[in-house]
């Protein structure tokens, strides 16, 4: 199992898998999609057709975890296998913050990417998974550059703003988003005895810092996701610098999934021309009815999970 | 007009790892742009497809009236590149279409979708790929795809653990792995080679 970058395979004989380059690629692959949240293989299959470049599966949509209260937890096997089968395109799957054991699961399901997420409720208040030691690649939510980085030195291979999950209100994605990437603009212009305490700051390893000051960027891919539930929602979030969009509750708690799916794909290619934009808007039926966040209490707020 | 030595390469930018295309490209002596649009699609004189879900990419492509004009440009000679989802799409059958999911074509070839797997056996190594001088390449295998089988007019160029890996046919050329993810950009230098012996001729 690979912890560093250097991935330069001896032989044609021996090849090397896990690797950060495949698993890091694997994301490069996803870029300019959408990846949907679905409960069932109908729903994946919806979700394929409609364009979608990978489906997470999960039992219940964030906003029917926050309506039905609980623990929320991995999925059920059976379930994800079934939603494997069901389509040929990548299949996410998440594990509670910290919880290892589901993560080994669902590596020994086959699932595609791995999501630590804070929409189901954390297992560990202290540390996140180790993600170096798995095969899988991990995905992982983030509300600033420092935690971007501490994820990526924990060996996340894909980064998501947060956002607020379930609430089909786009104003947190849109803060997140813009904090990472103001952090990231601003360590462009430090020189190197500033980064240093740069990395203090943002409490990540200087290394990793470094190499985002130099880069300009994460050295992963960077979606985002929480709150979309329109085409424009969607664009709004590749034009502030997302690489690409998860949408959650937002399709399939909308009044006609099917046809809310692929206008949202067709406006996140399109995220720069208001015209395919605006016809991707039209008679899309109801919205999900959403939730406005400033009156969200935050005990409610999953974007406070992780750290 | 541009000089023969930069030639204007575009690479699909439907879906998939564009940007890391085009700076391959760059690197390789092109000048590299992105292409959306069948205008943008007539002002190049090479292409390349990324990688990316094939699904993904055929249906932009049919959606926004792509296709048509990529069949076009490929069976009247423009010199064509796909990398894993690429590759697909420029095969002439797929093995185990999705319903619906329609390609390109352009090489006389059977291609497997995910034949090496899922991303858990996705992997990383070294491919010996003729007309590639200074060793084999670095091959990075997404869930990758390989060639069933090849027409008689295809020249396969490489091979790994006994599947089809690399082919090329006239002016299209096709890896099941990522060049354009490591910093080794012999592929891409091969293929801007393709496109300028081409004479120059191109719709405008």
């Amino acid at each position: 199992m690979s912890s560093t970058l250097s991935t330069t395979p001896q032989s044609a004989d021996s090849p090397a898998t896990g690797t950060a380059r495949v698993k890091r690629g694997m994301a490069e692959q996803l870029k300019g999609g959408v990846i949907m949240d679905v409960v069932n293989a109908e729903q994946a299959k919806i979700a394929e057709d409609a364009g979608a470049v990978a489906v997470m599966a999960l039992e219940r949509v964030p906003a029917d975890i926050r309506k039905d209260g609980g623990v929320a937890r991995m999925s059920d096997p059976t379930m994800i296998e079934e939603i494997i089968e069901a389509v040929s395109i990548p299949v996410m799957a998440k594990s509670r913050i910290g919880h290892f054991v589901e993560a080994q699961i669902l590596q020994s399901l086959g699932v595609d990417y791995i999501d630590e997420s804070e929409v189901l409720t954390p297992a560990d208040e202290v540390n996140h998974s180790d993600k170096w030691a798995f095969t899988t690649p991990f995905v992982c939510g983030a509300t600033n550059l420092g935690e971007a980085l501490r994820r990526i030195a924990e060996g996340a291979a894909m980064i998501r703003s947060k956002g607020e999950a379930g609430t089909g209100n786009v104003v947190e994605a849109v803060r997140h988003l813009r904090q990472i990437k103001n952090e990231i603009a601003k360590l462009r212009g430090y020189d190197n005895n500033e980064l240093y305490a740069a990395a203090k700051e943002l409490r990540a390893p200087y290394e990793l810092v470094k190499e985002v000051s130099e880069l300009g960027k994460l050295p992963v891919v960077l979606f985002s996701a929480g709150g979309v539930a329109t085409p424009a929602d969607a664009a709004l979030m590749r034009q502030l610098g997302a690489e690409g969009v998860f949408v959650g509750s937002g399709i399939f708690k909308s009044g006609d999934p099917a046809k809310r799916a692929a206008a949202i794909v067709k406006a996140t290619t399109f995220y720069d021309d208001p015209k395919i934009i605006a016809d991707a808007s039209r008679n899309l039926g109801e919205a999900m009815v959403g939730i406005n966040c400033d009156t969200l209490p935050e005990s409610e707020r999953y974007a406070n999970r992780g750290w | 007009m541009t000089a023969p030595t930069h030639p204007v390469i575009g690479v699909l930018a439907l879906q998939g790892d564009v940007r890391e295309h085009l700076a391959a490209l760059a690197a390789a002596g092109a000048a590299a742009r992105p292409v959306r649009r069948p205008d943008e699609l007539a002002a190049v004189e090479g292409l390349v497809i990324p990688g990316g879900e094939s699904t993904t990419i055929s249906k932009l492509a049919s959606l926004f009236g792509m296709m048509e004009p990529l069949r076009e440009r490929v069976r009247s000679g423009l010199p064509v590149y796909g990398t894993c989802a690429g590759m697909i799409l420029l095969a002439d059958k797929i093995l185990d279409p999705r319903s619906g999911q329609e390609t390109i074509g352009g090489i006389e070839m059977i291609v497997r979708r995910n034949a090496f797997g899922r991303q858990n056996e996705s992997f990383e190594a070294a491919v010996e790929v003729s007309g590639v001088d200074g060793g084999p390449v670095e091959g990075v295998f997404i869930r990758a795809p390989w060639v069933e089988s090849v027409g008689a007019q295809t020249e396969v160029l490489a091979e790994h653990a006994g599947h089809i890996v690399a082919v090329r046919q006239g002016n299209a050329l096709a890896t099941s792995f990522h060049p354009e993810l490591t910093g080794d950009h012999r592929m891409h230098g091969l293929f801007a080679d393709m496109v300028r012996a081409m004479p120059v001729t191109r719709s405008r």
